[in-house]
């Protein structure tokens, strides 16, 4: 029996190689992008664009907003954090999106690496990675300049970085188990005008949705993921936080196993036939 | 054959690739006005006093926003159809190359693209103009130049974009221009706040961009606010926008074709 597990890695130990292995895609995506930098750095000026023109030139006008507990604070401190939160959601979603149904359809690279000793959970594994590198970026950036701005209202805000990277991760394995139901280029409409743009415009980004939207509305709003990543990270930057945040962070972490399952199934199903 | 006849022949060609898919594109021309009136235009709305709708010449937000966005979803809807399809008519599915051996040139080729962007936009923006309807923003008959005037907006940035995209060797390029140029341009050009909200020096700046005046026409022909005097400097901004591009879109497509 002992020889037995030695002689054969656990399935702990088996994992742990799946993912350390999984690196050679992300080096592999690194290398590809070595000339394309600007792809990837430009994303950063995006929700810094978004805090400048929506946060602070409509925040001329609008000035304050309360918060649930009554808290006032500025309309910029109020939009940064989502912003760090639709960073990171933006980030993974191109990254799992496009580039992986190029990957998928196009330029057929994974049927490339599924000839090494890589298999679909190192390419899961590897894409989710690199699309969480990327997104990180965004989400660093954002918080950086959120502590230059001053709109970092508590020490909680730390959190604001490893909380982004829970919401870019979910969003990652999303658009990967979204992906391989894509056939054309023209369903890109799909999720991006029917799933991620009505979440960024409805998931409380500039508005506070339970004072503005009907309730059935707020219900249908408060079963998406994006909701409860600006809500979290919101709340990890003002310091407002209660059991909301807590659930939050629940339902992020089960979307997030679900969808990565839901990923390496679909990419089995059309990668090994 | 002459070269507008040829032209009509590409905007043929794109209509027959497009005729599967218009209905789509119309559905969501207009779930995409509906989404953005309702979450900026009533969400932010709700966020400001009576006292500071002063700022938006004293209509309500979402009456002042609706056609500004108008004038956004123009610029931004042919910038993209002047970059990836373009590059891909012409290197990645070389369609330009089987167009130029037959008498079809280049010419007509950039007429035929232009005027394919005119139907585009113009086809999006009446039905933008019918959301803006629906919510109530559209103050007099007059609204109905909005739907021209966001289409010379569309033309504009489609013959500056496609002159841009034939000088292209790969698809970098684009992300630069939608994240460092039309992204900016969207969001300072007065489509969600005034421009005297912006300090001094920046105003100047957008004064001297495109697409503000693009929001000032369209917005002055919804409210019925266009000012006789300022309106024709808007419009001539615009036209000579769209000749310089499309002289250029010529110019560098031809040496793209030869090279």
């Amino acid at each position: 029996m002992t020889t037995l597990t030695q002689a054969r890695p656990g399935a702990l130990a088996t994992a742990w190689a799946r993912i350390w292995r999984s690196r050679r895609l992300v080096e592999r995506n690194i290398m590809v992008y070595r000339h394309q930098w600007i792809i990837i750095l430009s994303g950063v000026f995006e929700p810094i664009f978004y805090l400048l023109g929506i946060g602070l030139g409509l925040g001329g006008i609008i000035e304050e907003v309360r918060l649930q507990n009554g808290q006032v604070v500025a309309y910029a401190a109020y939009v940064a954090p989502a912003l760090v939160a639709t960073a990171a959601m933006n980030g993974a979603v191109f990254e799992t999106i496009f580039n992986v149904f190029f990957k998928l359809n196009y330029a057929k690279t994974y049927e490339g690496v599924l000839s090494t000793p890589m298999g679909i959970t190192e390419i899961a594994i590897g894409e989710m990675l690199w699309a969480l590198m990327r997104a990180a970026l965004y989400a660093i950036a954002m918080f950086v300049i959120m502590l230059i701005m001053g709109l970092v209202l508590s020490p909680l805000g730390i959190l604001m970085v490893p909380a982004a990277l829970l919401v870019a991760a979910a969003f990652a394995a999303a658009g990967l188990a979204g992906t391989s139901y894509l056939r054309t280029v023209n369903d890109f409409d799909v999720p991006m005008g029917l799933i991620v743009m009505p979440m960024f415009l409805f998931s409380g980004t500039f508005f506070p949705i339970e004072r503005v939207l009907p309730d059935w509305l707020v219900t249908i709003v408060q079963l998406t993921p994006l909701y409860h990543g600006i809500n979290l990270i919101r709340g990890l930057s003002t310091g407002i936080i209660g059991i909301g945040q807590l659930w939050g962070l629940l339902y992020l972490v089960v979307f997030f196993a679900v969808c990565l399952w839901i990923a390496m199934r679909q990419m089995e199903r059309k990668l090994i036939k | 054959m002459t070269v507008l006849a040829a032209s009509g022949r590409v905007w043929q060609r794109n209509w027959l690739v497009y005729k599967r898919l218009w209905h789509r594109s119309l559905a969501f021309g207009f779930l995409q006005p509906v989404l953005f009136l309702t979450a900026m235009g009533i969400g932010i709305g709700a966020l400001l006093t009576p006292s500071s709708l002063e700022a938006f010449g004293g209509v309500p937000y979402i009456d002042w926003l609706g056609p500004g966005l108008l004038a956004a979803m123009a610029m931004q809807t042919a910038t993209f159809e002047s970059t990836y399809p373009i590059m891909n008519r012409i290197m990645w599915g070389r369609n330009y190359e089987a167009m130029l051996s037959t008498p079809v040139g280049i010419r007509s080729i950039v007429l035929g693209e232009l005027g394919w962007t005119a139907f585009r936009i113009g086809s999006l923006a009446a039905v933008f103009l019918v959301v803006l309807a629906l919510f109530g923003i559209v103050r007099t008959p007059l609204a109905v130049l909005a739907v021209p005037f966001a289409t010379l907006v569309g033309v504009a940035f489609a013959a500056c974009l496609i002159a841009f995209t034939a000088t292209q060797k790969n698809d970098v390029g684009f992300s630069a221009i939608f994240r460092f140029v039309i992204n900016p341009l969207f969001l300072f050009s007065g489509t969600f706040f005034p421009l005297t909200n912006l300090p001094e020096p920046l105003r100047a700046v957008a004064w001297a961009t495109p697409l503000f005046h693009g929001v000032e026409l369209i917005r002055g022909s919804v409210l019925d606010q266009l000012d006789p005097v300022t309106a024709p400097l808007h419009l001539a901004y615009l036209l000579i926008m769209f000749g310089v591009g499309a002289w250029f879109a010529e110019r560098t497509l031809t040496r793209r074709m030869a090279g």
